[in-house]
């Protein structure tokens, strides 16, 4: 039996009349996905921006300024994270660069994995390490405690303590 | 006698070689970024111990790494920008190449000041 190639535009597959030229299976929209993909095409773009302006701030402050990255310790990220503004950059950083990350790794591994099963797990294991990453740095800015104690509450050294 | 075919909007020029790019760096810092939330997560376990895991940034080996990481990062930005430029600037398509250069241009200009800054740091004995 020979198989007939239809013009993507010919209407001819199941098309009523009126609906337009172009084939069921050729038309944009009403596809089941919904508007996923264009939303996260929309999404690299316009959170791309914004971490252009977090990460250049971020390496900026961290990397540049006074000391460099000498100044970098305890004391430091203490400092930074007693001010909300530096918590919510952080957070805003995590959130958009993981989820920007995230998506950009999931269109390499759905263009080279080509079993069905490994582009499965591979997703699998990629949105497991993108929750716990979101999810522990999230806590991690919000429970920071500049004067961790130990198990018997006595201050850990090199914690930034209230003078008792 | 086949004739060779023409020449693509971006196979094997520099549409294509910026595309490869974007893909290499941004695998690069995405991994970077799954250590560095784990590293910083130290400083809830303790001082000494965030301390000591981020003492291992500062010698001058790792700064060549990090400096390979800003690298990656920028050019990442930049070409990132013009991918914005080409889908919804009217004449981004058109302009695609001379705006690969002026990213490149702008990569270098800024990884020579960063990694004069970076590696003067880095090396000067602190």
């Amino acid at each position: 039996m020979t198989a007939t190639i239809q013009s993507p535009r010919s209407g001819k597959d199941g098309a009523k009349p009126g609906a337009g030229l172009i084939a069921p299976k050729y038309r944009r929209s009403g596809a089941s996905k919904g508007n996923f993909e264009m939303a996260a095409w929309l999404f690299m773009r316009l959170s791309g921006v914004v971490l252009v302006v977090l990460i250049f701030g971020h390496l900026f402050v961290n990397l540049l300024v006074g000391e460099g990255i000498h100044a970098i310790d305890f004391g430091f990220v203490a400092g930074k994270w007693a001010d909300p503004f530096w918590q919510f950059w952080d957070l805003a950083m995590l959130w958009l660069a993981m989820l920007h990350g995230t998506n950009g790794v999931r269109t390499i591994i759905n263009d080279y994995a080509e079993k069905d099963s490994t582009r499965f797990w591979l997703k699998i294991v990629l949105y497991a390490a993108t929750t716990v990453i979101i999810i522990l740095g999230t806590l991690v800015i919000f429970t920071f405690n500049p004067c961790p104690v130990d198990v018997n509450g006595i201050p850990l050294p090199g914690g930034f303590c209230p003078a008792a | 006698m086949p004739t060779k075919p023409a020449g693509t909007l971006y196979r094997g020029r520099e549409g294509m070689w910026s595309w490869v790019g974007h893909r290499i760096t941004g695998v690069v810092i995405f991994f970077f970024l799954l250590v560095h939330v784990l590293d910083t997560s130290l400083v809830r376990v303790s001082p000494e111990a965030y301390t000591a895991v981020i003492g291992a940034y500062k010698n001058p080996l790792m700064a060549l790494g990090e400096t390979g990481l800003v690298a990656a990062i920028v050019f990442h930005a930049f070409n990132g920008l013009r991918i914005i430029a080409v889908d919804f600037w009217k004449k981004g398509a058109k302009y695609q190449r001379q705006m690969l250069w002026t990213v490149l241009i702008l990569w270098v200009i800024v990884m020579v000041g960063f990694s004069i800054r970076h590696l003067s740091l880095a090396f000067g004995g602190h």
